[in-house]
């Protein structure tokens, strides 16, 4: 009991942040069609951003953040939209594909050159004192990761659902010809998805590296469970990536434990093909109406 | 960033190649993991390498000429080693040092066989010598050799029965697994937990979980640098109180500094480290943290002792000739006191291994401490 | 136009030939794998150029057909015998795998492809008993057809030349034959092919089949060149890089994957000289031209042909009206 206990909580604390990551990318999907091969490598580099602000510029921790934050905005955001994704949208997803798997190699190449080919410390924003839960361990640290994640996507959600911006941003999404005959400012709303994508980033990014330590190369499974996140849950809908996240984080976990720890990452996947099998749209999505 | 000297293109070494008379320059390559998922490790050996390098050509280089030396990026791709193995050979090698991982130095080394050329591998994986390839010489023992060391220092030292195993489940994982799990069957030991993990996994929570539910009195712990240290803080965060055993991989620096003071405790197997009370370590570890600006690990000290063994071989020879270097290092035994390039006393058999004494290691209050000197075997 | 083609073609089969003379054994090696990459490029443009589907299945087929030939030739059985299991094997389980991601939705395949990959990995890993495990395969034997004994370098770079030209052929018949006309009917209009009778669904299952047994060869080719295989070179990473390949030579064009191959492979040797940036610079690289012509080069060159031409452009004909 205490194990399938310890499973659970450990699944979900990871699980939370790899749907920060998995948000983002259905973000990007639905505002501009943009499979974002590069996501992982989105959640590796804020890290980096908040080492150099603290080494290099001599930055306490609070301002290093601060300064991530504002270059992920900038960078994976804004830069992201306009110097790469602008360009290409009208040439279809194909092209665009491919370059972020080519901005995927550019940001990590660059992070091993330019700071460091090995793991490196990051300083917990939280205590890590361990709390015993009915015979399961769980740190400070994993609560306040759960509690900014949800709190994160939930304000999301309600910023999405509640306020003007949010709901130009959706109709955007659903149908961006109708959305511009209705008077919304489509280049803005897409505009600020992709800003919300790099400050979860950012987030993810930051609230990750303490316990997974911040390497060039840690984008890569972070973005195929991202990715594998958002389609189990439903690659058009915010709560439907959540779910998927903390899914992937949960089973992830029972499969290391109690099937086969060769095999466990095996297991995501098969749900994966299963889901697009029985329920193309994912667990949460909707039908799409807008193929060709 | 470190400038590398690149020469002057293909056609113009071709031209020096053809004219003996021009060979006043020894040549040697470097084959390492300079990108990839290995760049940690081979960039540290490569350092190592140049630092030894800049050394002898300093000193006089080897027979009174100069080391050329020619860097090769592996990619730790296996396929693109053995390509660019088979490239340094065609630039003229004579003898070669790398690759470090040993999913790649068990194909790569296939060339320098065919070609006749001597390599000094920084690959631990045992099936490396034990292929009757005579051009391959390890520059620290195979993992095979250790593991008798660390059963028994479980079993006699510790008094333990059930060990659980941690391991990465990769070419350098598998290799260690085998042999600990067969050796420490052999020595009447119980493995009640036989943990494998993925290349880079961030998430050790079910890993720590099943070996704590296992009933596992030590755990050993086969994982590369950053694993290890997500396995040590999971370990401590989850309260798994019980010794953890690992190779030199788990008491490194960078173990260390990533896993902070949940490393303390954790004892380390190890035949090169820079807590080895050895005046010539120290030393060796000064330059090169004062030239890179990081301290050296286990593989920064096989880059070195590698080129240095290329140098000091060769100088027994008389001559650039890459055949009676290969003849010359099987059955070769180095004094350090003599030869002090190899830091420590070292000896190859006729397959290539190495043996060498080793160390117990402990890590207390983040330092690595020496808590036993273990003999030669 | 078609004497031109003619004798393009001509130079591209002398320049072939010719290419290896006089060069180390590292530029022959370098330029096998540049013809085994382009086979199994060539593959994956039949179903992304043609078919508009990605797949990133291409490493694991490559993966399947390598050690199908590698564990049939290591028990002694022929080449030729070996790579007609691996090219059928893949072309079985590509349909298997195809038929329900071609089923559901538009970019399913790409997902459902991309899992198949790293299952793949996970069982050549895995399975120790049958491959060898993480630790792979090790001394594969290269073919021998009677008097002609592949084993040394230049000899099996011939080889891999008439497996190249073989293959380059069947492609260019299927390209021209109806059912190859049909498919470029599917390409610049899905409506109109179907409403002409065409079962697309059933041409692209196809079209990804055959892209797969490709990949198949290319791996039986690729397990005597390098004589050693191992799980972790038949990743992802591979997939995307024979992806890469497509679509920076430009996909849907003949000779694109062969141009792409021929970068991908080679490029990283041209920059060599860069030290450690030139993976930097490669990806900045490939940034640029998708950004400045996501057709990929051969797309380029047409754009810059077609600039000296009078211009009819029809709109419909344009890749992906949206936005």
């Amino acid at each position: 009991m205490a194990e399938l206990l310890q499973i659970l909580v450990s699944g979900l604390s990871a699980g939370a942040i790899y749907a920060l990551a998995a948000v983002g990318f259905t973000l990007l999907w639905q505002a501009s069609q943009t499979i974002n091969f590069a996501q992982g490598e989105f959640v590796m580099l804020p890290a980096f951003f908040v080492l150099a602000g603290m080494t290099i510029f001599g930055l306490p921790l609070w301002a290093a953040i601060l300064t991530a934050l504002v270059l992920s905005l900038v960078v994976l955001g804004a830069m992201f939209k306009k110097l790469i994704v602008e360009p290409m949208l009208p040439h279809g997803t194909l092209p665009l594909v491919i370059a972020t798997i080519a901005l995927g190699i550019l940001m990590k190449e660059s992070v091993k050159e330019f700071y460091s080919a090995q793991g490196q410390p990051f300083p917990p924003l939280f205590p890590q004192h361990v709390i015993n839960f009915f015979g399961a361990s769980i740190s400070i640290q994993d609560i306040c990761n759960l509690v900014v994640a949800f709190a994160a996507i939930i304000s999301l959600q309600l910023f999405l659902g509640r306020t003007r911006t949010g709901r130009a941003m959706q109709a955007t999404a659903q149908d961006p010809r109708v959305a511009e005959i209705l008077g919304v400012d489509v280049k803005k709303m897409v505009m600020y998805t992709f800003l919300i994508n790099g400050a979860l980033a950012a987030i993810a990014s930051i609230l990750i590296s303490p316990v997974y330590l911040a390497k060039f190369s840690n984008g890569e499974t972070l973005g195929m469970i991202a990715f594998i996140a958002a389609i189990v849950g439903g690659f058009n809908q915010i709560k439907g990536a959540l779910l998927g996240g903390l899914l992937i984080g949960v089973i992830d976990n029972l499969a290391a434990v109690y099937v086969s720890a060769e095999y466990r990452t095996a297991i995501p996947l098969i749900l994966l093909i299963v889901i697009i099998m029985v329920r193309p749209q994912g667990i949460l999505g909707t039908p799409e109406g807008r193929t060709v | 960033m470190m400038k590398r000297n690149v020469l002057a293109g293909v056609s113009l070494t071709a031209m020096l190649m053809a004219g003996g008379a021009y060979a006043d320059t020894v040549k040697i390559a470097n084959i390492s993991e300079l990108s990839g998922a290995g760049a940690a490790a081979g960039t540290v050996w490569a350092h190592g390498v140049d630092l030894a390098v800049d050394e002898i050509n300093e000193h006089g280089g080897i027979l009174g000429m100069q080391v050329e030396m020619r860097e090769y990026d592996s990619q730790t791709d296996p396929l693109q080693s053995r390509a660019l193995v088979q490239k340094a050979i065609d630039e003229g090698a004579f003898a070669l040092l790398g690759t470090v991982y040993s999913s790649s130095t068990v194909v790569n080394m296939l060339v320098a066989q065919q070609n006749g050329i001597p390599q000094f591998t920084a690959s631990e994986a045992p099936s490396i010598t034990q292929k009757g390839n005579p051009y391959i010489f390890r520059t620290n023992w195979g993992a095979q050799k250790g593991m008798p060391k660390i059963g028994a220092y479980m079993r006699d030292q510790l008094g333990v029965e059930n060990v659980a195993v941690a391991w990465a489940n990769t070419e350098f994982g598998k290799g260690g697994h085998d042999s600990f799990v067969e050796i420490v069957e052999e020595m009447g030991l119980k493995v009640v937990a036989d943990v494998p993990s993925e290349q880079g996994q961030a998430d050790f929570s079910a890993d720590v979980l099943r070996i704590k539910n296992s009933g596992a009195e030590a755990v050993f712990i086969y994982l590369t640098q950053e694993e290890a240290a997500r396995f040590l803080m999971e370990a401590t965060k989850q309260g798994l109180e019980i010794p953890k055993i690992g190779d030199s991989v788990l008491t490194s620096e960078k173990v260390i500094e990533l896993a902070g003071p949940a490393a303390n405790g954790a004892k380390g197997h190890a035949a090169l480290t820079i807590a080895a009370d050895e005046p010539r370590v120290q030393e060796f570890a000064a330059k090169f943290t004062d030239r890179f600006g990081y301290s050296p690990d286990y593989n920064a000290m096989k880059g070195y002792i590698g080129a240095y063994t290329i140098k000091y071989a060769t100088e027994m020879v008389g001559e650039v000739d890459s055949q009676k270097l290969a003849d010359t290092v099987h059955g070769l035994c180095l004094d350090a006191e003599e030869y002090p390039g190899v830091l420590i006393d070292m000896c190859w058999d006729d397959t290539g291994e190495v043996s060498r004494e080793s160390y117990m290691v402990e890590v207390v209050n983040g330092q690595e401490q020496v808590s036993e000197v273990l003999p030669a075997n | 136009m078609t004497a031109l083609r003619l004798l393009f073609l001509v130079a591209f089969g002398l320049a072939l030939f010719i290419a290896p003379l006089g060069q180390g054994n590292y530029i022959i090696y370098v330029l096998c794998s540049w013809l085994i990459f382009s086979i199994s490029a060539m593959g994956l443009n039949l179903t992304l150029g043609y078919a508009g589907q990605i797949s990133l299945a291409q490493a694991a087929f490559m993966g399947i057909g390598a050690y199908i030939t590698a564990l049939l030739t290591m028990a002694g059985v022929h080449w030729i015998v070996a790579v007609f299991c691996s090219i059928g094997a893949s072309f079985v389980i590509g349909l298997v795998l195809g038929y329900p991601a071609l089923r559901v939705q538009h970019h399913f395949l790409a997902f459902v492809t991309l899992a198949f990959t790293t299952l793949v990995f996970l069982v050549l890993r895995n399975e120790d008993w049958l491959t060898g495990g993480s630790l792979g395969l090790v001394g594969i034997p290269r073919p021998v057809f009677g008097p002609f004994d592949t084993m040394k370098q230049l000899p099996f770079y011939y080889f891999t030349v008439v497996c190249f030209l073989i293959t380059a052929g069947v492609m260019a018949w299927m390209l021209h034959s109806p059912w190859g006309r049909a498919f470029k009917a599917l390409r610049e209009n899905p409506i109109r092919a179907n409403s002409l009778g065409l079962n697309t669904t059933r041409m692209t299952l196809l079209a990804f089949a055959i892209g797969s047994a490709m990949g198949g060869l290319a791996g039986a080719l690729q397990a005597p060149l390098v004589q050693f295989i191992e799980p972790g070179s038949f990743t992802l990473i591979l997939s995307l890089k024979i992806l890469l390949m497509v679509i920076v030579g430009g996909s849907g064009y003949f000779f694109g994957p062969i141009l792409g191959a021929g970068l991908v492979v080679l490029l990283p040797e041209m920059l060599r000289f860069t030290d450690g940036y030139y993976l930097i610079i490669y990806a900045l690289l490939v940034l640029v031209v998708m950004i400045f012509s996501p057709h990929g080069l051969i797309g380029l060159g047409q754009k810059l042909l077609s600039s000296f031409k009078p211009r009819e452009e029809r709109g419909d004909l344009k890749q992906g009206a949206q936005l």
